[in-house]
């Protein structure tokens, strides 16, 4: 399978089951367009007589022999021969947790997946208990996994600051006891960061999600705190200041959302960039559609055409010197993931859990609340392993839109959680994240072709 | 090459044989907790 794309001038010929990324001149993608193998001379002869009268015979035929030379190097319509390795990840470990630190939150915003904070199951913040418990069940359920990943998330959790503290220092008891690494991850509003707070994250926490959706009127539109103020603010010279006194050696993203309301989400984009920030993702929201700032199919163009102008901006940053790393831009085309790994998205309910303030495990933080996708609870020690064994089939060749899907091992099945909440299904790909995700990794690649041009020049 | 340039080792394929480890980051741990991305990850193979 091939994607052809034409962007900024660049004719673009992806190939999907190698990874290949080609690109070619008007010629080669107008023939390519024109073909599907066998490539044999009916293929030759076709392609030539449709397409002489706008080139020559010579042109045509040197053409489609490169075609076939590549066909013959394995590099282009390569066979798709993954299938075979699809139920590798059955019995995956547990390795990576989303622990619900508080069902609490100092904001109140609009889109707020998780009912402004407490996934619709009342306000409460998880004790050390729980916490210590969760470590307790990583840990056995991690096998042979030495990187155990630990995400404290909310709600807000510097609300319940002090747990957070008492968590990591129980997981760093247990480290070389178990062989195990624990990498955390926090993921915050800012409101109540401090220094003291600042420090303990730049210590101990790999990578740290700040929340902030851009400009400050996009940002307080959405982002109010109880009482309707916006929260920009408070938190923008805190972000700075943790940004600043972090180490190079470990990530951090300021992360924003993006609505109906703010579709030229490209300045918030650079906003951010100006404010000093390296470091950028922003997201569409998701919602439901009734909603007045949920994004729909009639955004979509508005949409493309200004990751397009993204694009634009931030080539022109990096023209002039500057660096500004957009998460849904980052691709490497050499040395990414492998293809097992592609296979399946996230991991959410096989790899991948989220335990809330009781205790209750879920696949993922988006499934917190849903009944029918309670896997567990930490204080009974039960761990449904029917539902683990459903999500370790989400693999692409178990989703029909993804499987014939040119992007298949870029975004590897989607969001699972998106998919049952929006198309009622975990296996039915939600089609408008579909869309808006090919769109970006049609950038991706657009950029990364970009840069590897100019490195050969 | 005079019409075609490859820019990348297309090497997708030769990773399925040995891939598969399990070290990598959980892809939805990272900056984005709606929208999955897999391929922006690191391979972490013996790390």
């Amino acid at each position: 399978m091939i994607h052809c794309f034409r962007l900024k001038g660049f004719n673009i010929v992806l190939d999907v089951h190698t990874g290949g990324v080609h690109i070619v001149d008007d010629i080669t993608y107008e023939m390519l367009e024109n073909i599907s193998l066998p490539l044999d001379d009916d293929c030759k002869k076709g392609v030539i007589e449709k397409l002489k009268g706008k080139y020559t015979i010579d042109e045509l035929e040197e053409c489609f022999d490169e075609i076939v030379e590549l066909y013959n190097d394995g590099i282009l319509f390569s066979e798709d021969d993954y299938e075979k390795f699809a139920d590798y990840a059955v019995a995956s470990p547990v390795k990576a947790m989303c622990l619900h630190i508080a069902h609490d939150c100092n904001l109140r915003c609009k889109y707020c997946f998780a009912s402004t904070g407490d996934f619709g199951e009342g306000r409460k913040l998880m004790d050390l208990d729980i916490g210590k418990a969760a470590i307790d069940f990583l840990l056995e359920k991690s096998g042979d996994r030495k990187n155990l990943e630990l995400d404290f998330f909310g709600g807000e959790p510097l609300m319940n600051f002090d747990v957070v503290k008492e968590i990591v220092k129980y997981a760093r008891s247990k480290e070389k006891e178990f062989g195990k690494t624990f990498r955390f991850t926090i993921t915050t509003n800012g409101l109540l960061l401090t220094d003291d707070k600042i420090d303990f994250i730049n210590k101990e926490m790999s990578n740290v999600v700040l929340s902030i959706d851009g400009r400050k009127e996009v940002n307080d539109r959405m982002r109010v705190r109880v009482d309707g103020s916006g929260s920009y603010d408070s938190i923008i010279d805190k972000y700075k200041v943790l940004v600043s006194k972090r180490d190079k050696s470990k990530d951090y993203y300021v992360r924003g959302t993006y609505t109906k309301y703010n579709l030229d989400f490209s300045n918030d984009v650079i906003h951010l960039y100006e404010c000093g920030f390296d470091q950028v993702s922003v997201e569409p929201v998701m919602g439901d559609e009734k909603e007045s700032f949920a994004i729909t199919e009639g955004d979509l163009d508005k949409i493309c055409n200004e990751y397009d102008i993204l694009v634009d901006k931030l080539t022109e940053i990096r023209e002039k010197g500057g660096f500004c790393n957009f998460f849904h831009f980052m691709l490497d085309l050499n040395q990414g993931p492998c293809a097992i790994k592609r296979l399946r998205g996230c991991g959410s309910g096989n790899e991948y859990v989220a335990v809330t303030p009781d205790g209750d495990i879920y696949p993922c933080h988006q499934f917190v609340g849903i009944e029918k996708f309670k896997m567990g609870n930490l204080h009974n020690k039960t761990f449904n392993m029917d539902i683990k064994n459903m999500f370790a089939k989400t693999h692409i060749y178990a989703k029909d839109d993804c499987k014939d899907c040119w992007a298949k091992f870029y975004c590897s099945g989607g969001c699972n959680a998106n998919n049952y909440l929006y198309e009622g299904d975990i296996l039915k790909a939600h089609k408008l994240s579909c869309k808006i995700q090919r769109k970006r990794l049609e950038c991706a690649i657009l950029m990364n072709v970009m840069k590897e041009l100019e490195k050969q020049s | 090459m005079k019409h075609i340039k490859t820019i990348n080792k297309a090497n997708l394929k030769k990773t399925a044989a040995k891939g598969g480890c399990g070290n990598c980051q959980a892809s939805c741990q990272s900056a984005c907790k709606t929208s999955c991305t897999v391929a922006n990850q690191k391979c972490e193979k013996d790390a």
